[in-house]
């Protein structure tokens, strides 16, 4: 078995951005596991620009996003093993992983930073009925096929999810020939940003069918068209409503989900609303020294906070590398049952003071629908800390309400909120030192009070 | 001439094909899709029933016992998934006790072995999450999974190795009685043999009706089913059965032999023979009664959802032997459950009949063990580790949700019968058959495919015919 | 006078913009909520531009195709003949990122570069 001190699981912008920030805080021997053949992740294949305005200040493609980090790690000299594919991580952070080249092997790692990103959900998941013709694919599939494969999957085109894999995907196969027909979205608003919706829908004239969704499919060798229905406010298509298309395709670019199998066989605690593992102001898992983020953590909508809370990851694990060497663990020798003994690490935790181990949780209330972190240790954390989260539903002329305690903190105002952005707030240690009582920080979206 | 053409690649044709495979025999399956296990076979519950549900006497009661117990060594010899975890029947009304009770009757007078009227504890115990309604159950030891396309393809290799022509994409339009035997148009040319084994599944009656006066019809009966995540797999340990009706056995909840939770299926019949469409009120239904013996269950959880045709005989029961009227031709009728049971008998004894009718000899080739697609993760590290020293490819994963190897999917495509579409990789490797759907790893089995197929990746198909995966 | 009409891209607001205009003169920007609206607005009548990206054909290398954009944005209405031309160019393994593909695509004056690393194979 092979010592490292941090192992990163996943070499896309979350896993590269971790590297390079835990290098630059001292790390000596780091681990990058990426299990396809090149470094880089879902950005090799998001060919459009619009990546890094606020990393570097100019709009960059996906893959020339990637490139800036793949750089950065081979100058720092980070390792990197590709087609390496982890099968499992356990509590006391020793990763078992195979590729063609090693077999299978194990590493033992002194901090692991889960980076493995996300993946689309598929048509099963929404049980739409029919045939099961080929022409179906998930968005991303699409995507890869036509800008890494150079292979078109089809002519005539639905697209059912108006989130921004959906919208540019629209783009991409009117460019390349294929006839859009409609986009559909299941919610009376789009997740997508807005210049794509102006960009890849209205551009090519493509329509966008709020509060429709696909409810037939038809075809059974290959797709031939689908029905397309209104839904009410419950999502519920209306009788009645029922419209016949034909098409060729259909991909499907309606939600994604964090990956998190070897998390959840880890025992690490996953949040439900986000379905990344729950994690407190460093980062840090329910399991010690394993840490999360990007994609795996909660599914972002710009790849420059990957980055930002990828770097911060790398940080507070080189942090948590340095601090355990320090303090080396006490080896107690215990005398077993039948006279052998073994050799066990002490439980650092439970020497931990009081207020050390003092956890905040932070609570998403009335339309917020996930907070990262989910808690934090006001004697742990930075001076500040960024508190990302998502909104449930479209609020006009609110505010963005924290309240420590029962306590109203800090009233945000804000014109607009949207579920497809994710939003943050600050806390600062300073004033959370002046309220040493408090368990709870709840964030909620208020509406606001028509001024005068 | 052939001294054999079976119509069919399904479980039952390439089970008969196996068993006539130890003769002296010039044997052809023919298959109108491009893979073995296309049909009913291939959309099913995986289940190995007990027995107790055909009625006493029947051809059904008969084959079901014989196949169940014949499994085991079948899976061994053949090297394919199955597992005895048993099953329950679960009564959740009082009124309905005395009907528990005929079914242990009718299965114990049907020769299942092993089986029990438990209690409410004694259920619950077994399976805590059955619903807390349970009055009692009847459990069978005997019941088991299997992977219905394993199997199906595990008889369909050892019958090709054993000398059996397999012809795919090839359709029958027609057969004529000879004076001496058949003839079989297909799309592709005429066939001529001795002896025919119509095992065409739903289409068995067409295939019937054109040699025979004594009319056959198959009613497709329509079953759909929801598969849920792995996740949800273990939320019961054996096959739940709900106290069977007209229709049926009801809807089901099992665990599948690879990990997952099956949920289903509904029975409709239906008149469109090729209507393997799933359906809102079907999908509906699934969910609504589901949840009546099994308590919390995860529907969230949902994979994906399929249906297959049962195909129903108007009388009620398996209709296998020669027709009375059509010396030579034998059918293989009406195989809906307990079909893939029953398959290992309904395949010894058509070749018991051919063989009496073709006064066969034993082949001193024949050899009846095969070995499955090797999974590295069944390996021990060492193993594992000199096998992909020897074959990196086995250290490649491709399918991320199943742990499937570029090895086992090149080794998929090489064998015997080897697949020719994607759905082909898929029921021999299970790539793309996990929670993602194939979302990730359908780009790279269609560059492996395409390779091992040395055609372009826009000729490949999902599933034969015009189902193309690319239009260029 | 001619009525063109937006939604603003600049936040999820996404303000329907409606500029007046008299031949080659804006008389009016309305439907905005602020500055960057306007700017938007003005632009998008006055020279509304993209940038394209899309990909080539790329022979030897470890990939079949490589992505492609254009260095600066074109004129909107040059987008389909970009297209066109863009997808007419192969270039050989291995390439670089800024690599030139095509100069001057489609009289835009713009270049086409190489967005992604593709080696030889």
């Amino acid at each position: 078995m092979t010592d490292y001190e941090l192992v990163i699981i996943g070499g896309g912008p979350a896993g590269l951005a971790a590297g390079i920030s835990a290098r630059k805080n001292g790390i000596e021997r780091i681990l990058i596991l990426e299990r396809d053949k090149e470094l880089g992740g879902i950005l090799n294949q998001c060919i459009h620009n619009g990546f890094g305005l606020h990393t570097f200040q100019e709009e960059l493609t996906g893959p020339e996003y990637a490139d800036r980090y793949i750089q950065e790690v081979r100058k720092l000299r980070i390792e990197c093993r590709l087609n390496t594919m982890v099968l499992d991580i356990s509590p006391e952070r020793k990763v078992t992983a195979v590729n063609p080249s090693d077999g299978m092997f194990e590493i033992q790692a002194q901090a692991v930073i889960l980076a493995m990103g996300c993946r689309e959900r598929p048509r099963g998941a929404l049980n739409i009925p029919g045939y099961r013709p080929a022409g179906i694919f998930s968005a991303g599939t699409a995507q890869r096929l036509v800008n890494i494969e150079g292979y078109m999957p089809g002519k005539e085109v639905v697209i059912l999810g108006s989130g921004d894999i959906g919208l540019i995907m629209a783009r991409r196969m009117t460019l390349e020939g294929a006839s859009v027909k409609a986009v559909a979205e299941l919610m009376p608003y789009s997740s997508g940003l807005k210049r794509n919706i102006v960009q890849c829908l209205d551009d090519y004239g493509i329509p966008l069918m709020l509060s429709h969704t696909v409810v037939r499919i038809w075809g059974k060798e290959r797709l031939e068209g689908i029905t397309l229905a209104e839904v009410d406010e419950k999502g519920r298509p209306i009788p009645g409503t029922e419209e016949e298309i034909s098409c060729d395709t259909l991909l499907l670019s309606v939600g994604l989900i964090p990956e998190n199998e070897l998390s959840k066989d880890c025992g690490i605690v996953l949040d439900p609303s986000t379905k990344g593992p729950e994690v407190n102001e460093s980062l840090e898992t329910t399991s010690e020294g394993i840490f999360a983020c990007g994609n795996v953590l909660h599914v972002h909508d710009l790849v420059d906070y990957v980055s930002e809370e990828a770097e911060l990851a790398g940080k507070y694990a080189a942090q948590y590398i340095k601090e355990s060497k320090a303090s080396q663990p006490v080896e107690c020798i215990k005398e077993g049952k039948n006279g052998q003994s073994a050799v066990y690490r002490k439980e650092d935790k439970s020497s931990r003071p009081a207020e050390l181990i003092r956890e905040i949780r932070l609570i998403p209330e009335s339309g917020v629908s996930y907070t990262v972190p989910q808690k934090i240790s006001p004697a742990r954390m930075p001076e500040q800390v960024t508190v990302r989260f998502r909104v449930r539903s479209i609020f006009h002329r609110c505010s963005v309400g924290v309240y420590f305690g029962e306590r109203c903190i800090v009233q945000k105002k804000r014109l607009i909120m949207a579920p497809g952005e994710m939003e943050s707030i600050m806390l600062s240690r300073e004033k959370l030192r002046e309220f040493p009582e408090i368990k709870t920080i709840t964030i909620r979206i208020e509406e606001q009070m028509e001024e005068a | 001439m052939y001294d054999i053409v079976i119509i069919g690649a399904g479980v039952s044709g390439c089970a008969a094909a196996r068993e006539l495979s130890r003769y002296q025999a010039d044997i052809c399956v023919l298959e109108k899709e491009e893979d073995v296990c296309c049909g009913t076979s291939k959309a099913n519950s995986g289940i190995v029933h007990a027995g107790y549900d055909a009625k006493p006497g029947t051809l059904k009661a008969k084959m079901n016992l014989l196949g169940n117990e014949r499994m085991g060594l079948l899976s061994k010899e053949l090297d394919f998934p199955f597992v005895r975890k048993g099953s329950l029947v679960v009564c959740t009304a009082k009124e309905e006790l005395l009907r528990l009770q005929e079914l242990y009757e009718r299965g114990v007078k049907n020769g299942v072995k092993g089986l029990q009227i438990l209690s409410r504890e004694e259920t619950l115990e077994m399976e805590p999450n059955i619903s807390a309604d349970v009055q009692s159950a009847l459990f069978a030891p005997t019941g088991g999974i299997v992977c219905p396309f394993s199997m199906n393809i595990a008889l369909a290799e050892n019958a090709a190795v054993n000398g059996v022509e397999f012809h795919f994409n090839t359709e029958v339009r027609d057969i004529q009685r000879l004076e001496k035997g058949f003839r079989i148009e297909t799309e592709t040319g005429s066939y001529y043999a001795k002896c025919v084994i119509n095992a065409a599944g739903i289409y068995a009656d067409k295939l019937h009706n054109m040699v025979s006066g004594r009319k056959l019809s198959i009613i497709p009966r329509k079953g759909e089913y929801c598969l849920l995540d792995k996740n949800a797999g273990k939320h019961v340990s054996r096959t739940i059965f709900a106290l069977p009706g007209a229709y049926g056995k009801g809807v089901l909840v099992t665990p599948t032999i690879h990990g997952n939770l099956l949920v289903g299926p509904t029975s409709v019949d239906i008149e469109n023979k090729e209507g393997v469409d799933t359906t809102k009120e079907g999908l509906q239904e699934i969910a609504a009664k589901a949840g009546k013996n099994v308590e919390n269950l995860p529907m969230r959880e949902v994979i994906t959802s399929f249906s297959g045709l049962r195909a129903h005989e108007e009388s009620g029961d398996f209709v296998i032997g020669e027709a009375e009227d059509a010396p030579g031709f034998f059918d293989c009728a009406g195989i809906e459950s307990p079909g893939l049971t029953s398959a290992p008998a309904v395949g010894v004894l058509l070749a018991e009949l051919l063989q009496k009718k073709l006064n066969l000899e034993e082949s001193t080739s024949y050899n009846g063990s095969r070995k499955g697609i090797l999974d590295p993760r069944t390996l021990p590290i060492k193993e594992r580790n000199k096998l992909i020293a020897g074959n990196p490819a086995y250290g490649r994963i491709i399918c991320r949700c199943e742990s499937i190897t570029e090895g086992e999917i090149i080794d998929a495509a090489r064998r015997p019968l080897g697949a020719c579409s994607i759905d082909g990789i898929k029921r021999r490797t299970r790539a793309g058959m996990g929670r993602c759907q194939s979302g990730f790893c359908l780009p790279k089995v269609m560059e492996i495919l395409a390779r091992e197929l040395q055609v372009s990746q826009t000729e490949l198909t999902k599933c034969g015919g015009n189902s193309k995966l690319l239009k260029p | 006078m001619e009525l063109h009409k937006f939604i603003c891209i600049n936040c999820p607001l996404g303000c329907s913009l409606q500029v007046e205009v008299e031949g080659a003169d804006i008389i009016s920007i309305s439907g905005n909520t602020c500055k960057r609206g306007e700017v938007y607005a003005r632009n998008e009548v006055t020279n509304p531009v993209r940038v394209v990206t899309s990909t080539i054909k790329v022979i030897g290398g470890e990939q079949g195709v490589v992505s492609v954009k254009t260095k600066d944005p074109v004129p909107k209405d040059k987008i389909a003949a970009c297209m066109e031309e863009i997808k007419k160019i192969t270039v050989k393994a291995p390439v670089h990122i800024k690599d030139v593909a095509a100069k001057n695509i489609a009289g835009t004056k713009t270049e086409v570069v190489v967005t992604k690393e593709v080696r030889e194979i």
